[in-house]
Order: structure tokens, then C-alpha cells, then sequence
């Protein structure tokens, strides 16, 4: 044993894979294994066949939650920009005071469990929650439905997700050039056209990161859209849960998993040979 | 003197500190002005004052007697090339010489037409289609610098421009900037801290000290008759010795040289103090005393070969003089030896104290 350090230890270039060995074991077991388990039952179960897939592929219900996963992701993502560019330019254009205040704003919230923002929502959009009592104390007869649709859903999702936007944006922002913002007034530009053609162009590199990393964890979000959504607008991984827990159909349910798979690791790869995926963590 | 561009009484404090202090200055139509001087000591801030990037705590400037004060940047229709170039990464070349020309509506095809011509004026013929990154330094100086003559400026600034390029193309470019300023008739103020720089470039060099103007002249005055002792420190090599007029003709009096015949360019009266300016490469280095000369002795401490000259350190009593000769006269001393050091009357200038 002594000896064998000794020899490795005359072999520095062995040292960083030694190190990284605890690691590559624990994704092996908890991670590659298991997904291989899933990538095997989908072909598997209940005989061995691709009836599965293409059943997923067919089938107008499953079709119709691949749309609807697709478009939450989409009017997520939107939402987060939207939401996330004017608060990250806010932050890198404020003092160095209320810059940390937003910050501390975004990652309190960021830090906040997920599942307890969750049901935060539900105490706020629920019958007897704080926004229908005021939507009746300034006179709605009818209050509209919140809770369990779409829309709150979407509202929770685009809070838990806002920062990665607001952070990958922000963190492009600030390396901007002031003298590039300088050159461009010198040369006639302001106002709207000043934002047009240097500033967004030059901030387009953290609207994709943020926006390729919250469509592709929204794609997969799970508690949130169960707890919150609509039943009848179930996302993929819902319909994952539902179809192992409910039905046993673990051959269905590894079959949409793989394919929910497939696509977050198609969306990567164009995006990775667009811009590099090394960037994507800012 | 008509002047263009008029700089009156600007003062810029920054809290309590006082970055410019009344700076007046003003430049003809088509000058090249070199704004020289030590870091720090207000040559950007007063760019910028120009430029509308800064604010003037007090004072105006006016282009062809109107005031510039109130007009943002991008109303004030000023070139500026950065020193770091500050092209747009997104764009081409290109489309970076043409931003300018968008911005003022010039159609497309138009514009990129104009902006081709352009970039051949500075040398850049093909280069249109290339991003910032495939452009060496120099080039991107160059399309830096098409970029901000392309929309007929009325005045282009530009602030240490050749800060970051090597000897060679930082010469080459000098010729270049001096071409092109010339074929457009272009006012231009230039930035450097390099004074060989602006001597080669410039009409009128205008030296800055903390904050101040310390003269405003042609290359030739500010090397031979220097306004104050730091101007004649800060451009060229120079021996500085402090003494009192003894005759308003021309003779002052050091404790060093003893009495020393100067030709007055400025009336001065006994009893004045004066800085004797006497440039390195005005003094004979010899054996003997020169007839018709001002003849000391100086005991040579050091000498620095540069190969086609060197410059020979030595002292003539408390006094350091520092002596520039021709690669071959200097065969004649070694260090430590003593020898006899000479100038003309016409090669001494007296600098009056402030
Ligand atoms: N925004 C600012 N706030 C405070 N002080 C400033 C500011 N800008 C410039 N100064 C100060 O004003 C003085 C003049 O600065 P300026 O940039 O004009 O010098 P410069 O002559 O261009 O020097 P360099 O050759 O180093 O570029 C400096 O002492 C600088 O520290
Ligand atoms: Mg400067």
C-alpha cells in the first residue's frame, strides 16, 4: 500500500483523477446506474419492445403534455427575462449599496427552500389568501381562479427560477466596457437605439445562458406545477410521477424520461456549439 | 487668431480635489494640438470636458464662438478615438465604421459604401468583414480611427491612441494619424505622454502640470524657450542651472559657472533670478578651451554608450551637467578624468522665475 502511494506519488499527472475517483464512484452508482436502469425498463417493461416509445410519440395525451411542458417552459423563461433584464441593469446601474440590497433581495429567495416558496404561494393565491381577499375588498363579485392553473404555476416557477436569469445576465452586464457605452454616445447614439445596437448585443450572451438554463430546469420541474398547476395542464415530469406511482407503468414512465432526456441534452448541445457550454455557469 | 475651439476658464474639481484649474486654450480651425504632461495631470479630464463625458465645475467651451456646455455627447457631433479602441465586438469592421453613419440615418448600402471608402483611407482596403478580434492592434487602431472621422467630425480627440503599440507601428502609425489629419483638414487634439511624439505630430504643443497649462506653443519654442523650468525638465534632456542677471544685455551670474553671456529673448533686468537652460546636445565636449566659446571644466563620472552617441555625465563643481556627444568624440575622455566642457552664448536660454 505504502509502496503504491509512493509510486503514484512519483506520477503527479495520477494525482487529480485520484482525487476525483470519490466523486466518479458516487455518479456511477447514484447516477449512471440508475440511469441505465431507466434507459433498460424503458424497452423492457412490460416485454422487450420499443411499444413504449412509441406509444409516448403517438399518443395525442401524451403529445398534448409534451406541448404543454414546452410552452410553460417557454412563458417561464420569457417571464424570468422579462422580470430578470430590467432588475439585472437596475443592479449594474445602481450605487454599490443598492446593487447588494437586490442581490440580497434575488439569492435571499434563492436560498429559500423551494418547496416552502411553493407552498407560500398556495397561503397566497389560495380562496382565502391575502389577493383574492383584496380582489374582494375593492369589489369583484366573482374572484377569478388562481390557484391550480397556469397562471400560478407559472408565477411560482418564474420566482424560483428568476435569479438564475438575473445572475448570468448581471454577471454579463457587468463586464461591459464603459467606454464601449462612452464611444457609442460620441459617435450619435442614445436613448433607445444607444440599447438597441451596442447594449443588448452585447448583453445577448447572458440572455442565452439564462435562458437555456431556466427553459431546461423548467422543462423537468416537478413539485412545482404538481402542487400548483392546473391538473388538467399536467408538465412531463408530472405525468412521469403519476404514471409510476399511480399506474406502476414503469416502463412508460422510463420511456418519457428518456425522452425528456434526449431533448435537455439536444437543447444543450446546440447551445453548446453556439456559445460553449463552459459558459453556461457564468 | 481666429480660434475654432474655445476652452475659457474651465476649473474641474472632483470633491475638494482640483483636477484642471483655469484652463484657457484655444485652437484654430485645422490644428493639430498635442496635449503633453505628466499622468495625472489633466489632459483626459479636459478631453472629456470637451467631449461632454465630464462636467466643468466653472467655465465654457465653445466650438466657432458658440457654447458647447449644454449639449449632451451625442449632440456635440466629436470623434474620439479611446486608447483602448473600443470597437464593438459584435460588429465587423465595417459595420463599426458605419455605426456612426446609422445613427445619423444614412441608409445601409450608403453607409457600409462610405464606410469601405474609409477604411481604405486608413489602409484597411478588405478588411470590412472582419470582426474586432481578427484585427491586429494596429489595425484596430485604425478602424477606431475611421470610425470616428467617418461622420465629418467637427473635431476629433484622440486620448493616448498609441499607448499599447510597439515602437515600430507606433511610429509607423504617428505617420499615418499626421496623413490622414491632413487629407481631411480634420482639428484634432492628441493625447501622449510621449514628447518625442509631440514634437514629430504636432503644430502647437500644449504642456500640462497638475491641473494647469504650462505653456502653449509651436514644438520649436517649447524645446528652445520653455515658459517655466518644468517645461524645460519635462521635454528633452536639460541641464538647469539656477543664477541672477548681472546685465540686462545678456550675462548672468551662477554660483557654478561663474558669469555666463546668454542672448535675452525676453527683456530682463539686473538682479532677476533665471533658470539657465543649456541642452545637452548644444555642449562640446574637448582637450582644451574653444576659443569663442564659454569654456568650464567638468570632472566625467559617467558615460552611457547608445551606440551612435552617448551621453556623458560629469560634474563642474556642486553642479551635475549632463553632455550629449556623437558616437565617435567620445573616444577622446574616460570616466574620471577630467576635461573642458563648452556652449555659445546663443545655446543658453534664460527662463525667468515664476
Ligand atoms: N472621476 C474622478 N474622480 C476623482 N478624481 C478623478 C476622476 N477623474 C480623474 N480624476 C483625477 O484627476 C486628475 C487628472 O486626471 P486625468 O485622467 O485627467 O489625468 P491624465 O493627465 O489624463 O493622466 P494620464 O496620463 O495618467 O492618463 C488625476 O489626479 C485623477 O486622479
Ligand atoms: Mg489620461
Amino acid at each position: 500500500m505504502g509502496a503504491t502511494i509512493a509510486r503514484l506519488a512519483q506520477r503527479p499527472n495520477l494525482w487529480p483523477w485520484l482525487l476525483l475517483a470519490p466523486l466518479a464512484l458516487y455518479l456511477a452508482i447514484f447516477f449512471l446506474v440508475p440511469l441505465a436502469d431507466v434507459a433498460i425498463m424503458s424497452v423492457t417493461e412490460p416485454k422487450l419492445s420499443l411499444a413504449n416509445y412509441e406509444r409516448v410519440l403517438t399518443g395525442t395525451l401524451y403529445q398534448r403534455v409534451f406541448f404543454n411542458t414546452f410552452l410553460t417552459a417557454g412563458l417561464v423563461t420569457l417571464a424570468c427575462l422579462l422580470v430578470g433584464y430590467p432588475l439585472a441593469y437596475l443592479m449594474n446601474h445602481s450605487s454599490q449599496r443598492t446593487a447588494m440590497l437586490i442581490l440580497l433581495l434575488v439569492t435571499m429567495s434563492f436560498w429559500t427552500s423551494f418547496l416552502v416558496r411553493t407552498y407560500a404561494w398556495m397561503v397566497l393565491l389560495g380562496n382565502n389568501g391575502p389577493v383574492i381577499g383584496l380582489l374582494r375588498a375593492v369589489g369583484f363579485e366573482t374572484t377569478p381562479q388562481l390557484l391550480f392553473t397556469r397562471f400560478s404555476s407559472t408565477l411560482a416557477m418564474v420566482h424560483i427560477l428568476a435569479p438564475y436569469m438575473i445572475m448570468n445576465i448581471y454577471s454579463v452586464m457587468r463586464k461591459i466596457d464603459p467606454v464601449l457605452i462612452r464611444s457609442a454616445e460620441s459617435l450619435g447614439a442614445r436613448g433607445f437605439s444607444l440599447f438597441r445596437h451596442i447594449y443588448l448585443p452585447l448583453t445577448a450572451p447572458g440572455i442565452a445562458n439564462g435562458c437555456v438554463l431556466v427553459f431546461v430546469i423548467c422543462l423537468g420541474f416537478y413539485v412545482t406545477p404538481v402542487l400548483l398547476g392546473s391538473p388538467r395542464e399536467q408538465m412531463i415530469a408530472g405525468l412521469i410521477g403519476t404514471q409510476i406511482e399511480e399506474f406502476l407503468a414503469f416502463g412508460m414512465g422510463s420511456a418519457m424520461a428518456m425522452i425528456l432526456l434526449a431533448v435537455t441534452l439536444a437543447i444543450l448541445a446546440i447551445y453548446h456549439r453556439r456559445f460553449g457550454l463552459d459558459k453556461l455557469w457564468g | 487668431m481666429t480660434s475654432y475651439l474655445q476652452i475659457d476658464g474651465v476649473t474641474k474639481k472632483f470633491g475638494d480635489f482640483t483636477a484642471l484649474e483655469k484652463v484657457d486654450l484655444s485652437v484654430r480651425k485645422g490644428e493639430f494640438v498635442t496635449f503633453l504632461g505628466p499622468s495625472g495631470s489633466g489632459k483626459t479630464t479636459t478631453l472629456m470636458i470637451i467631449a461632454g463625458f465630464e462636467k466643468a465645475t466653472h467655465g465654457d467651451v465653445l466650438i466657432e464662438g458658440r457654447s458647447i456646455s449644454r449639449l449632451a455627447p451625442h449632440e456635440r457631433n466629436i470623434g474620439i478615438v479611446f486608447q483602448n479602441y473600443a470597437l464593438f465586438p459584435h460588429k465587423t469592421a465595417a459595420e463599426n465604421v458605419y455605426f456612426p453613419l446609422q445613427m445619423r440615418s444614412i441608409a445601409r448600402s450608403a453607409g457600409l459604401r462610405k464606410a469601405q471608402e474609409m477604411l481604405s483611407l486608413v489602409g484597411l482596403e478588405g478588411m470590412g468583414g472582419r470582426y474586432p478580434k481578427e484585427l491586429s492592434g494596429g489595425q484596430q487602431q485604425r478602424v477606431a480611427l475611421a470610425r470616428a472621422l467617418v461622420f465629418e467630425p467637427s473635431l476629433l480627440l484622440l486620448d493616448e491612441p498609441l499607448g499599447a503599440l510597439d515602437k515600430n507601428l507606433r511610429e509607423q502609425m504617428q505617420i499615418e494619424i499626421k496623413r490622414i489629419q491632413r487629407t481631411l483638414g480634420v482639428t484634432t487634439i492628441f493625447v501622449t505622454h510621449d514628447q518625442s511624439e509631440a514634437m514629430s505630430m504636432s503644430d502647437r504643443i500644449v504642456v500640462f502640470e497638475k491641473g494647469r497649462i504650462e505653456q502653449a506653443a509651436t514644438p520649436l519654442d517649447i524645446y528652445h524657450r520653455p515658459a517655466t523650468r518644468f517645461v524645460a525638465g519635462f521635454v528633452g534632456e536639460s541641464n538647469l542651472v539656477p543664477a541672477e542677471i548681472k546685465d540686462a544685455g545678456g550675462v548672468a551670474e551662477s554660483a557654478a559657472l561663474g558669469a555666463c553671456d546668454f542672448e535675452p529673448a525676453e527683456p530682463v533686468s539686473p538682479g532677476d533670478n533665471v533658470t539657465l537652460l543649456i541642452r545637452p546636445e548644444h555642449i562640446r565636449l574637448s582637450r582644451k578651451p574653444i576659443e569663442g566659446r564659454k569654456n568650464v571644466s567638468m570632472h566625467v563620472d559617467t558615460i552611457v554608450n547608445y551606440g551612435d552617441n552617448s551621453l556623458v555625465i560629469g560634474r563642474v563643481g556642486d553642479l551635475q551637467m549632463r553632455v550629449r556627444v556623437l558616437g565617435a568624440d567620445v573616444v577622446i575622455i574616460k570616466e574620471g578624468e577630467d576635461c573642458c566642457v563648452s556652449w555659445l552664448p546663443e545655446s543658453v536660454y534664460a527662463i525667468p522665475a515664476a
